[in-house]
């Protein structure tokens, strides 16, 4: 977007949200507005030349510099024909209606009533009705027993309670029971995860909900410092998806059938090679990486390290032998 | 600067527009604003055209018309309020609560930038947006593929495009004309649903396997949607499906938890089993080739007795891998 067009299109919001106040605190416009104080100051500077032209001095926009650099607060007037904001354009609209979507398809049934009026509303209030945010549809992966797990995990969290959770681990075929210090729900590509501190593991871990099998709400209150303390939660976000810094990395080549691991499986590189995709990756248990790659067998073969890929084939050569001889 | 000059200019131009009850004519139009005035023809013709089209793109509706249908110099432009402004929009404390979760849900830049642009039209015309909202389960919802900006653009603009795609497996990339009519998020992952125009038929992609830059392919609202178009009954297609088939299985007790917990059908397992201690499970599936990789990432802990096919899958898949290169 030109920076001009970027420019007016914020003008055309600060001018009709200062009309409808007296005088407001430079800091206050910035937070409402979503734009920086000093950006708010170059905006109102264009301004102060903007106005009614005529073939006279025309009729200007009044801004209130003696106020602005005095008090710091903002105050503009006349400007009667700009009370109003910009309509949505279709393609804003589309984005928060998604989002106002998304938020549904994650939320307990009884929230839907107050979601689908504001969908209904932005949608009238949107320059083509809503119409084109029907071209976008998000499926979360979600089934009736995680709702109901969400809403235990939910109460847990408002009252600060410990939580029993069933956990399923795949990589280790196996149901533990622990009790966690529920921090945070979140959604990450379309699946739910409780963030917590895990009392078994001694550390902060993250759970995809549907693999919890039961949660249990405990009596006792949370044991674990205050969630969030210190961090910003875009911060512990990144922190828990990425590998925990004792992972090794391995190396893997993938021929044909087993190509799709480098578009399903997080990696840090791949390159194609003769034999077929070789991707490198971080890896926490070496029983994940077993079993992804026996899986894939006998398309994906582990390159590094060597213990994993002679265990594959001891795993390979221990399940043969079940069938009974050729 | 020139572009507070540029800004200026639109402001002044689309106030001019705004706040005429009639067309205003181009020859007006030069008059009366300060940055057209003194222009030559061809270059004031040009400025009109760039400026005309800056404002459109903002979502400002420029009609052109006349109040005098028989001469055509009388031609000229106007915007009207209504057509501009934002309709009334009234939240309850609720749902604006729930706009601010919303504003928080896409994590992709562009589209979280066109949330906030939204947002700030929204409190211009005096909702209270609350972005300190409750912190429930926060949906999240990303876009990490590289053309999904550009398609989400198309889509929304109705606009053909072309691009190379690799299909699941293949080597090589072709290259694709279509009509984007949707796009699809899935499991975490982006699909476009649309018209290939080339193959006269509805495809699916995954916007993961597209290589390179997305390029148009003709021009915006070129082409309409099906009516009838139903993304989600599209978007059914891309989960699993629903079982066609049982399949009887050998699992050491304890273990084969993800196959237990959908199996229809647990008991000791009778007649000749390798050695040891067996269980049967009955278990449906949509598909053969899937149940097969399921159960090799098992390993030794699980057997299947039949179908016979998906035996014989597994043997043969075993065998490669313990014969193949180490």
């Amino acid at each position: 977007m030109s920076s001009a067009r970027a420019q007016l299109a914020r003008m055309l919001a600060l001018v009709p949200y200062l009309q409808r106040r007296e005088a407001v605190p430079l800091e206050e416009v910035a937070r409402d507005l979503g734009v920086s104080a000093d950006q708010v100051v170059r905006d109102l500077n264009v301004l102060w030349f903007c106005g009614l032209p005529g073939l006279g001095m025309g009729d200007l926009i009044e801004v209130d510099m003696d106020a602005l650099d005095g008090e710091g607060v903002v105050r503009v007037s006349n400007a009667d024909y700009l009370s109003r904001p910009l309509r949505l354009r279709a393609d804003e609209a589309s984005a928060l209606l998604v989002a106002l979507q998304t938020l549904r398809a994650t939320t307990p049934a009884d929230q839907h009533g107050v979601i689908d009026s504001v969908i209904g509303k932005i949608a009238a209030a949107a320059e083509d009705g809503g119409a084109h945010a029907d071209q976008v549809a998000v499926q979360v992966a979600d089934a009736g027993a995680e709702v109901e797990v969400r809403d235990r995990l939910e109460r847990a969290l408002a009252d600060r309670r410990q939580v029993r959770l069933t956990y399923h681990v795949p990589s280790r075929d196996e149901v533990t029971e622990r009790v966690v210090d529920p921090l945070g729900l979140l959604v990450h590509d379309g699946r739910a995860y409780l963030r917590a501190w895990c009392h078994l593991a001694g550390g902060e871990r993250r759970f995809r909900l549907d693999r919890v099998r039961a949660a249990v709400v405990l009596g006792s209150t949370v044991s674990s410092p205050r969630p969030d303390a210190g961090a910003s939660p875009a911060e512990l976000d990144e922190a828990i998806f990425t590998p925990a810094p004792e992972a090794g990395t391995a190396r893997l080549l993938l021929a044909g059938p087993a190509r799709w691991v480098a578009d399903y499986v997080p990696h840090e590189g791949a390159r194609e090679t003769d034999e077929g995709l070789e991707v490198t990756l971080r890896v926490g248990d070496p029983r994940w990486l077993e079993r992804l790659v026996l899986q894939c067998a006998p398309h994906a073969r582990v390159l590094e390290p060597t213990t994993v890929a002679r265990r594959v084939r001891e795993l390979a050569a221990a399940s043969l032998e079940l069938y009974g001889p050729a | 600067m020139a572009s507070d000059e540029k800004t200026e200019r639109l402001l002044n131009l689309l106030i001019t527009l705004l706040v005429s009850r009639t067309y205003v004519t181009k020859d007006r139009l030069r008059a009366v604003i300060e940055g057209y005035r003194d222009l030559d023809d061809a270059a004031f013709e040009k400025k009109f055209e760039r400026d005309k089209d800056e404002l459109r793109a903002l979502g400002v509706p420029i009609e052109i018309g006349s109040h005098e249908p028989y001469f055509d110099d009388a031609v000229g432009y106007r915007v009207r309020p209504d057509a501009f402004a934002l309709p009334d929009i009234e939240l309850t404390a609720d749902e604006a609560a729930v706009v601010g979760l919303a504003a928080r849900v896409w994590q992709h830049a562009g589209l979280a930038a066109r949330t906030g642009d939204a947002l700030r039209k929204l409190t211009a015309a005096g909702v209270e947006v609350d972005r300190s909202a409750l912190d429930i389960a926060q949906p999240r919802l990303d876009a990490t593929e590289p053309a999904f900006a550009d398609l989400w653009d198309a889509t929304q603009r109705r606009m053909p495009v072309t691009f190379a795609y690799r299909r699941s497996g293949a080597a090589e990339a072709s290259a694709r004309t279509v009509r984007p009519w949707g796009l699809v998020s899935s499991q975490g992952r982006w699909y476009l649903a649309g018209f290939d125009v080339d193959r006269d038929d509805t495809r699916i992609f995954r916007l993961s396997r597209i290589e390179g830059a997305v390029r148009r392919a003709g021009r915006p609202g070129s082409f309409t949607v099906p009516d009838d178009l139903d993304l989600r009954s599209l978007t059914r297609t891309l989960l699993p499906t629903e079982p066609v088939a049982e399949a009887r299985l050998l699992v050491r007790p304890g273990a084969g938890l993800g196959l237990r917990a959908r199996a229809s059908e647990v008991r000791a397992a009778t007649g000749a089993t390798p050695p040891g201690e067996w269980e049967e499970l009955r278990v449906p599936y949509a598909r053969e080739d899937a149940l097969v990789d399921e159960v090799l990432s098992y390993g030794p802990v699980v057997v299947v007795r039949d179908p016979e096919s998906a035996r014989a899958a597994v043997v043969r898949r075993l065998t490669s891998v313990v014969e193949g290169p180490a």
